[in-house]
Formats: C-alpha cells, structure tokens, sequence
C-alpha cells in the first residue's frame, strides 16, 4: 500500500509541533518535582537529626548504661543490645511464619482458604500497633506474670507477619510458571520445587520484603510499652524486661531534663542509622553469589 | 536406548471442555514421531500427558492408557516417578534464572539427592556435548547464569538439561517457535543424533520442520488424531481429505 508508506514518511519528517516538546518538558519537570517532594522529607528529618544528635553521641553513649537523673554522662548501649534482641527474636518468629504463609497463598492458595488468609493479614496490616502490643500482653505476659523480652518479640512479629506474607506472596508470583513446569517436567516434586527452584527465583524479592517488615517494626513504641516494658540495666535474658531504643527515646523525651532530650535526639539517629545500616548489610549478603545475568 | 510408546484410548479434559478424544498411536522406540496440526487441536496436551503434566494444570485431568516402555505412566507409578524417566522440552526455553549453566544441567539430579560431584560433572559435560552446547559454554560453567545465553543457546541448555537424567523418551513442545533460522537448524540436527539414543516425539507448527525431522507424522484436529503415517506418505498421498486440506494450506 504506497499511499500509507507515504503517510508515514510525511508524518515522520514532520516537526514536532511546539506543544508536543513544552509538553513534554513539562512531563519531566513535574516527574523530578515529584522525586524532591519524596526526598525532601526523608532529608530534613535526617538532617535535623544529625543536627541535634550528633553532638551527644560518644564513646560512652554507645557503651555504658544511662545514669540516675542529674549525673552527667551514661548512654543507652543496654537500649541498643535490647532492640536488637528484640528484634532478633521477631525476626526468628515472624520471618518464618510470614514467608510460609506467603508460600501457601501462592503455590496453595487458590481458593476459599486462601482468600480468608489474604483478608486476615491485610486487616492485621492495619490494626493499630498499640493493639497489637495488648495482644502480646494478654498471651505472653499475662500468662508468664511478668514483662520480658519475648513479649515484645511476640508483639513485633504479629506486626512483621502481614508484610512478609503479602510480598512473598506476590514476588513467587512473578515467578514464570514455566519455570515451575521446568522442574516438574525434571520430576522434581511440588515441595521441592517450591522450595529450590520458585522461592530461590524470587529471592531477592522476598528479602525486600522482610527488610521492609523489619525497618517498620525496628522503631515502633508502642507495642513495647507493655511488653518488652523497658529497663536501666543490660538484660540477657529472654524472660526478663528489657530496654528498647525506642521505648528509651520515648522516656527521655517525656522527661523534664535537657541532657535527657539530647541523649534522645541522639539516640533516635542511632536507631534510624542502625536501621538503614541492617538493611544494606542484608541486601549486600543476600546480592553476593548472585550470578552475571541472572535477574 | 529408547523405548517404545503405546497409548490406547486415551482422553482428556480442562475441567468440563474435553481436549482429547479416544487417541489411540504408537511411537517406534528410536525414531522421531512429530505432531501436527492447527492451533489449539490439542498437540500440546496430547505430549502433556505422555508425562503427566497435563494434570499440573488446575482441574485438568486424563484417562486412558499410555504405555512407555515397561511404564504403565497411568497406573501404578507417581507422576513424580514417570517424569524423571521421559524428558521435557517445552516451546519458550525456561532455563532456571538464578543458576549457572552448570547447576542448571545438574537440577534434575540435583534436587533429586544426587550429589556425587565427580559423576556430577562427568554428566553435565556429556549432556552438554550431546546438545551441542559444550564449546560455546565450557569456559563459563560456573560463572555465568542460564538466563544470559542467548535464546536458541537457552533452549540447548534446557535440552542438556532434560537429558542430564538419563530419561528414555524426549518430548519436545514446539522446541524451535521461539528461535530464529540458525538455532532451529542446529537443534533440528541435534535431533537428528538423538535419535539414537531416545525416541522423540515433537509437537511442531513447521511442516517442513516435520517432514525434515521425523520419521512419523501424526496429524490432530480439534482434539483427534485424523491419521498418523510415515512422513512421507502423509505428505504426498495423506488418506484421510482433512490431512491434505491441512498441509496444502486451505485451512488452518
């Protein structure tokens, strides 16, 4: 058809009409806009951290304990080991749990009871987290008769389980299926195929997932008040209260003493540093052995 | 060596819609038996359920008997146990994406509790001279992922791949629809030696493909098998009038 050929030609040869090229200017001006006006906050909050932490932070902040009220000096070094203990044992309940859930609504979850699973974790997603820390309160302490690490632990992992679900869920969905078919048609079994072969694809999806989950609950309060409670000593022990960086934050910022407000402020840019610090440490692990042209 | 395959009667379905009706062929041990037909005639399910993939799919199901070998592939043995002994390759190459060329060989074996690294090594160089693939990757065995090959290097690896587990039989969906001239060309003479060693039989919308290639020719519509023949015959004097309105192209 020589007619269309000729079209085509003139409408290639054609100038790009000036409301094509404003608007597209226009289209990337607004798109970087947009990048700034999601940065900005990130920024400023890092920025005044660093502005009214750094000064306190010292060798001794980051390894004694905090001293009684009107002595100078002490730091939160206990409140920094207690977040990760914490942390450490939400992460050993709720990793687990989440991606297996996660790997039953994908590969099993086609049905009834999967529909009722997705629903339940995304209304647990939004279940106000001061709620989520009564719940560990009524199961943990209640029943153990005393505030404790794992309390708090408990009350972590119920918050990190609906992230890590939903997105192992949706990143094992990406897998290909015919990835799945390769290895049924190798006469690999369903389980092992999920486990080796479509949970090992999408990795580096699922790993974004629990970090998200662990970034968000790292600095949560409230669901530590009355769980993991808080504590002016070191602690070890799992059935024992123990200190948090954030529950440190909150009492220093409630409290009537300068010194205490800056030992808070430094302490929140502790935790906002040991959190982005833990996620790429992961990121790094997890993107090593990683193979040239694999996705 | 290859063995022979012998279905009788064999049916299908994707939950109420059937597939397949009463196909009843042999496929000579040793030989190539291609399949052909237009779109959706049920090609593809037909080879599906020579290992039972079919049933992979959600409310999809089979009956009837299909006999390779000595296997009974519908009675008596797990579809686990039927797939390690008949290869698949399948139209789009799906090597796994996280592995290296060399695991990628080995998953069969692998993921089947096999790990004697010696053997190991031994049968992914001689998979990987069998699908002619060796020269070209044996400097990056480890170090390179399968998903970075090219397309038409892909497909041999998932060839190398499925005859890493020894199996008898080697089926191939549309093996070369995703591939340019050259590769096709190179896996059609790759079957062309396989032979000898399996019995293939290869689903293929290419009719000179199918006449280069295989010995027999099965020709399916709308979920039957019209005719199946040497090659030749069902290319030159087909007996049955759907068969030669199908090749000489007046429908389909």
């Amino acid at each position: 058809m020589p007619e269309t050929v000729t079209a085509t030609a003139d409408f290639a040869a054609a100038p790009i009409s000036l409301w094509r090229r404003g608007m597209n200017s226009f289209a990337t001006f607004a798109a970087a806009v947009s990048v700034i006006l999601v940065l900005l906050p990130l920024g400023a909050v890092f920025g005044y951290l660093v502005y009214k932490g750094i000064g306190s932070i010292n060798w001794a902040f980051l390894t004694q304990t905090p001293k009684p009220v009107g002595e100078a000096g002490g730091g939160m070094a206990n409140a920094i080991a207690g977040s990760a203990f914490i942390l450490l044992i939400a992460s050993v309940i709720g990793v687990p749990i989440g991606i297996g859930a996660g790997i039953y609504l994908a590969e099993y979850g086609r049905n009834q009871l999967g529909n009722i699973i997705r629903f339940t974790a995304d209304v647990l997603n939004g279940v106000p987290s001061i709620v989520i820390g009564i719940v560990a309160y009524g199961i943990v302490v209640l029943s153990q008769g005393h505030f404790s690490a794992l309390a708090g632990g408990v009350a972590l992992a119920i918050m990190m389980i609906p992230t890590i679900t939903r997105t192992t869920e949706e990143m094992l969905l990406l897998v290909p299926n015919a990835v799945r078919e390769a290895a049924y048609g190798l006469g690999v079994s369903r389980w092992r195929t999920t486990l080796s072969i479509t949970l090992r694809t999408a990795t580096s999806g699922v790993i974004t997932g629990v970090m998200l989950a662990f970034a968000r609950v790292a600095g949560e309060t409230a669901p530590l008040l009355f769980t993991a409670f808080g504590n002016q000593y070191w602690n070890w022990k799992i059935n024992q209260p123990t200190a948090a960086l954030s529950l440190q934050i909150f009492t220093y910022a409630i409290s009537p003493f300068d010194e205490w407000h800056r030992q808070a402020w430094a302490g929140a840019l502790i935790l906002i540093v040991l959190i982005v610090v833990a996620v790429s440490a992961v990121r790094l692990v997890a993107g090593r052995g990683m193979l040239k042209g694999a996705n | 060596m290859g063995v022979g395959i012998k279905v009788d009667k064999l049916n299908a379905w994707f939950g109420k819609t059937q597939a397949l009706y009463d196909i009843t062929m042999d496929a000579p041990a040793n030989h190539a038996t291609a399949i052909i037909g237009p779109s959706g005639c049920g090609k593809s399910t037909f080879v599906r359920c020579l290992n039972r993939m079919h049933e992979t799919v959600p409310d999809a199901r089979a009956a009837g008997r299909v006999q390779i070998g000595e296997l009974d592939v519908y009675n008596g043995t797990s579809a686990v146990q039927i797939r390690r002994r008949i290869g698949m390759v399948f139209q789009k190459p799906n090597p796994f994406p996280t592995m290296s060329i060399y695991d990628n060989v080995a998953a069969g074996l692998k993921l089947n509790g096999f790990h004697d690294h010696k053997r190991l090594d031994e049968i992914v160089e001689r998979s990987l001279k069998l699908s002619a693939l060796w020269d070209e990757v044996k400097d990056s065995l480890r170090k390179k992922s399968g998903a970075s090959l090219s397309g038409g290097q892909q497909q041999r690896l998932c060839i190398a791949r499925a005859l890493a587990v020894e199996p008898q039989v080697l089926l191939m969906d549309e093996p070369c629809s995703a591939l340019d001239p050259i590769s096709t060309g190179k896996i059609e003479e790759l079957i062309f030696q396989l032979k000898e060693k399996f019995t293939i039989v290869i689903v293929t919308h290419n009719m000179q493909q199918a006449s280069r290639v295989a010995e027999f020719t099965g020709f399916f519509l709308l979920g039957k098998l019209i005719e199946l023949d040497k090659t030749e015959k069902i290319f030159t004097t087909p007996s049955d009038k759907r068969t030669e309105d199908y090749i000489t192209g007046r429908f389909g």
